[in-house]
């Protein structure tokens, strides 16, 4: 199904396209093409090295699935995978005679997403038909909001890390051109070996919110990170469910690439990309596709583009739709979607039928970026800490979890869950939900160990175990491998001294001043104990031994 | 009995002169009798009988559902009605079963009416004398009246005879015949450009094109959505307040109906016109005008300066434009409503397979007729986007003049116009077919469009006869959501006219 023109016009961009832009997107450009080492940037051909960079340019027409219990203009239930043509009305079908029935939810959801996205919520928005002929379009018209969509102008704060290094984020903006609602088409099924196309219409007239971003961006990190935060928004709204791999969240690229100071490039849209990490691949690709392409002496034709994942590149797509004319008309049957606020809210009006901006406004939840704020300020961890605990799913409330069951401070246990719990998660591809360590068993050892019951490489051993499953407790597997500390401070004495003893060479250099020998010898006493001791107590016996 | 208002039969049902059955079955026998008249598409004998049952053990329990119970009414094809075929006579819908009825079927059979059949009409109700339709012409039951068969030379000749029948008018000429030949009590139609009240006034009964959004259009197959309207046809201006009453008011399934309470109303027994003040748009002496029509018309307001109305001219100047304004929005609504006939979901499917265009393009070349093609290639012509600025919105800002037009005249302290309803009376059917649809529907919808493009509501009550014994109707157009006074005044003029009742003989042909 072709997705509605942009009318975008890159001239009106060209004076204001900021000059720093090119130059930041170089760097994190340069980096992910040249894959480290030989440092190439875009467009730089070995031997052409006397043009001047090609600048990319990225734009996104993202349709986010309204999350809803029916559709945007009939009472059908929305469900994902249910059974084809389950969830299909009269209307959905198309039936003559049938009418669209605006669905509330749908215009609060959108309102929402506005206001998150810092846009202008236009208090009469009107419908449009948009006509095409397709077989998952039954009534030969998609109902979107052309003229007037339901919001403009607003913005949207990304941040992306350079070099892939935590601690140097970088945040940017994109500017949010318009939020229309819109009806979803159904699905088509061909059967090449049949030629036969089913038609499944379980998802015609779902509502659709089409978000559609300026061309700010520059590269398919930018682009992803903008999508994840547009996700995250979105997610936190409860607008969408925004999962890309259910279609409920589908990002469409326009590329084009031109030398600065010159006009914008011919674009392509590349579709088809059904998730985050696709999407950056699909936009690099698609960017040094069009520089070779340029460079070879080609052109670059405007049209659509497939994103094959197992290919990794992007594939002209039959493209019937090129040259459409949509030939727009206004929506007869609906009237202007009409809004209010406190102060234009007329009186002995019945509030269910209206739509209170200033109202859904005051109710809108913490965004990712206040809750960012709100952990680095509330627990004192860094700010790409906060980063990751919000983008990963889950990740914000596991970490609360465990802050409530145990003494130890936030700046330790954020520590445990980045480095131990997050890197079990990414080797094992689970999601925070699936982690076979609960919250409370972690919150368990890390009791144990702010207690100094074990020591910090005893605790790795215990998640180790943990991470297995099997049920059983930090407590009983310290017991089971008796990782305990040892408390006997004489047989703690009793090991330090054959240590002592072991190693006259190091004992020589310690009284000679080298005091940093001192740690060979406590981790020679923790390898002794098999990590059993405590190292600020080794030390202070070790150095009362060493000073006699 | 068949003869009887719908007031009267309805009193009658109440008292026990007559069992919804036995009137059902009346009904029944006589669109039978007069199948040459070819008003119904669809006669659903069986349902109709059923219902009529239903509506019987009502009355026996003494607990009828209103003053519709058991009364035969028929509905115009373009209506959904579920179980029973609704075709909009083309062959894209021939066969087509819908799963669920209109607000006004599912109304009017919530109270209790018995549905006899599907009227017939134009192709998607596109044309204005009833004659475009898959299922062939209807004819005028007047065609077989002692009136115009005294005023017209007889002929012996068969075929003289089978050239001399006259057509209802359009579009709802099923549901207008249907009326006129006592068929049935009430009938459904559509407004959208004049289709009920100029066959209303050609078959001589009352068609009342209510304010747009005062009824619901859900189920109603549309042709121009931002104009149509359920219409109402009935023998008398009581009868039409009493279906009115009945489907008026808003339905969650259609947005466009206004949200306030619609309150039933019964029209004064002696209702009083003098303190009204009437007014005759200028523009409606149109070119073509026929000069008895125009003396009908200035004997109306004649009627009403002597009632001690005040009478005045007034002038909306921008009715010239109504015709091309409304063939721009008209074709383009079309052609987007038509779009959804693809032949996937429902409706006629071509056997041409070789892909799916080409199944889409033999499917609608198929299933539709000359007009319907010719107007959805106009409309898409006018939605191009090259075109749009220049047709689409231009008609639209012309509408909007139109509309103005009679804000102004209501504004200056009018409160009903009177007008012609048609520029003649009704034409042999082998005249009419000289001239293509696009022709007629310009001349024959001129004096009644501009009501549909404003969403006024108007009238036409049936007036005199013509020197050839046809009906004439006059219109009147009163302003928006104020039925009441509408009806009121032309229940007034009604009673001043005397319209006299068909004298039907056989109806027979050739």
């Amino acid at each position: 199904v072709p997705p509605p023109t942009s009318p975008r016009s890159h001239c009106a961009r060209r004076t204001t396209f900021p000059r720093g832009h090119c130059g930041e997107a170089s760097e994190p450009l340069a980096r992910q093409n040249g894959g480290g080492g030989a440092g190439l940037r875009w467009g730089l051909a070995p031997g052409v090295a006397a043009l001047a960079p090609w600048v990319p340019v990225v734009g996104l027409e993202i349709h986010a699935q309204i999350s809803s219990n029916s559709k945007l203009f009939s009472g059908s239930q929305v469900q994902f995978a249910a059974p084809p043509n389950s969830l299909v009305s009269f209307f959905d079908a198309s039936l003559p005679g049938t009418l669209p029935v605006l669905n509330r939810r749908c215009v609060e959801a959108a309102v929402m997403t506005g206001l998150a996205l810092n846009c202008s919520i236009n208090k009469k928005s009107l419908f449009d038909r948009k006509h095409y002929f397709y077989a998952d379009l039954p009534a030969g018209y998609q109902i979107t909001q052309q003229r007037v969509p339901i919001a403009v102008n607003g913005s949207l704060s990304y941040s992306l890390c350079i070099d892939n290094k935590m601690s140097q984020m970088v945040t940017k903006t994109v500017r949010i051109k318009q939020i229309q609602l819109e009806q979803d088409s159904g699905k088509s099924l061909h059967d090449d070996s049949r030629s036969q196309t089913l038609v499944d219409l379980n998802r015609a007239g779902v509502g659709l919110m089409e978000v559609v971003m300026e061309p700010d961006m520059c590269c398919g990190e930018e682009a992803a990170a903008a999508v994840r935060e547009l996700q995250l928004i979105l997610q936190t709204l409860g607008s969408s469910q925004a999962i890309m791999a259910e279609g409920q969240l589908r990002v469409d690229a326009n590329v084009s690439v031109h030398h600065p100071g010159e006009p914008y490039g011919v674009r392509t849209e590349v579709k088809n990309i059904n998730s985050i990490r696709f999407l950056a691949k699909a936009i690099d690709y698609e960017i040094q596709r069009q520089i070779e392409e340029l460079e070879n002496g080609g052109t670059i034709l405007n049209e659509t583009r497939a994103f094959d994942s197992k290919l990794g590149c992007t594939v002209p797509m039959r493209d019937k739709e090129g040259m459409q004319d949509y030939r727009f008309m206004p929506e007869p049957n609906l009237p202007p979607l009409i809004l209010y606020d406190t102060k234009s809210l007329p009186a002995n009006v019945n509030h269910q039928q209206v739509v209170n901006i200033d109202w859904i406004h005051e109710r809108l939840p913490d965004l990712p970026s206040a809750k960012r704020a709100k952990l680095v300020e509330l627990y004192g961890i860094l700010p790409e800490h906060s980063f990751t605990l919000v983008n990963e799913d889950g990740l914000t409330e596991f970490f609360e979890n465990v802050l409530k069951q145990t003494q130890m401070k936030p700046k330790k246990v954020i520590g445990w869950i980045l480095n131990d719990l997050l890197s079990y998660l990414k080797q094992h591809s689970c999601t925070v939900k699936e982690s076979p360590v609960s919250s409370v068993l972690l919150a368990d050892l890390l009791n144990l160990l702010e207690k100094k019951e074990i020591s910090a490489s005893a605790a790795k051993q215990v998640f180790e175990e943990l991470w297995k499953g099997e049920g059983k407790t930090p407590l009983e597997i310290v017991k089971e491998k008796q990782l305990q500390l040892i408390e006997d401070r004489e047989e703690l004495e009793q090991i330090c001294q054959a240590v002592i003893d072991e190693h006259e060479k190091e004992v020589m250099a310690i009284k000679a001043g080298n005091q940093k020998i001192v740690n060979k010898l406590i981790g020679l006493v923790q390898r002794a104990t098999q990590g059993r001791s405590n190292p600020v107590l080794v030390k202070q016996i070790l150095e009362k031994k060493l000073s006699e | 009995m068949l003869r009887a208002s719908l007031r009267q039969v309805s009193a009658a049902l109440k008292e026990g002169q007559v069992t919804p059955t036995e009137l059902c079955q009346r009904c029944l026998s006589l669109i039978k009798s007069t199948k040459l008249l070819n008003a119904y598409i669809t006669v659903a004998e069986e349902t109709a009988l059923k219902q009529a049952e239903e509506s019987e053990k009502r009355y026996r329990r003494g607990q009828p559902l209103g003053i519709l119970d058991g009364i035969p009414i028929a509905v115009k094809d373009n209506f959904n009605t579920a179980g029973i075929e609704t075709t909009c006579a083309s062959n894209m819908l021939k066969g087509y079963i819908p799963p669920y009825n209109a607000t006004v079927v599912q109304k009017l059979q919530d109270q209790g009416a018995v549905l006899l059949g599907k009227t017939n009409l134009d192709e998607f109700a596109m044309g204005s004398g009833s004659t475009d339709g898959v299922f062939g012409p209807v004819r005028n039951p007047w065609s077989y009246s002692r009136q115009y068969k005294e005023k017209s030379v007889p002929k012996s000749d068969s075929e003289r005879e089978e050239f001399k029948w006259v057509i209802t008018g359009g579009s709802s000429g099923g549901s207008a015949a249907a009326v006129s030949s006592f068929t049935c009590f009430a009938a459904l139609g559509s407004d959208t450009g004049g289709s009920t009240r100029n066959p209303a006034a050609h078959c001589g009964v009352v068609g009342l094109k209510p304010t747009y959004g005062l009824i619901s259009r859900h189920g109603l197959i549309p042709l121009v959505n931002s104009m149509d309207v359920p219409g109402i046809l009935t023998r008398c201006v009581d009868d039409a307040a009493v279906v009115l009453g009945s489907l008026a008011g808003h339905d969650p399934k259609d947005s466009t109906t206004i949200q306030d309470v619609f309150q039933p109303f019964e029209l004064p027994s002696l209702p009083d016109v003098s303190k009204l003040c009437i007014g005759i748009p200028k523009e409606y002496n149109a070119p073509g005008l026929s000069s008895e029509i125009l003396s009908v018309w200035s004997k109306a307001a004649d009627l009403f300066k002597n009632a001690g109305a005040k009478v005045i001219e007034v002038s909306l100047p921008h009715t010239r434009y109504s015709i091309v304004c409304y063939h721009v929005l008209c074709t383009a609504e079309v052609a987007s409503n038509m779009a959804r006939f693809d032949g996937l979901e429902y409706g006629h499917r071509s056997d041409v397979n070789k892909s799916t265009e080409s199944m889409y393009a033999a499917t609608r070349r198929e299933g539709f007729n000359d007009v319907v093609r010719g107007r959805i290639l106009s409309g898409n012509y006018f939605l191009l986007k090259q075109n749009y600025e220049n047709y689409f919105v231009k008609a639209q800002k012309v509408r909007r003049l139109i509309a103005n037009d009679f804000v102004k005249v209501f504004g200056s302290g009018v409160d009903i116009l009177l007008t012609p309803t048609t520029l003649k009376d009704a034409v042999p059917y082998m005249e009419f077919i000289k001239e293509d649809n696009r022709t007629r529907s310009t001349q024959d919808d001129i004096l009644t469009q501009a009501a549909n493009m404003a969403g006024l509501p108007a009238i036409n009550v049936p007036t005199a006869l013509s020197e050839r014994g046809l009906p004439v109707g006059l219109q009147f157009i009163g302003r928006s959501f104020q039925e009441k006074q509408l009806l009121t005044v032309a229940k007034w003029f009604e009673k001043q006219v005397k319209f006299p009742m068909i004298q039907l003989e056989e109806v027979k042909g050739a």
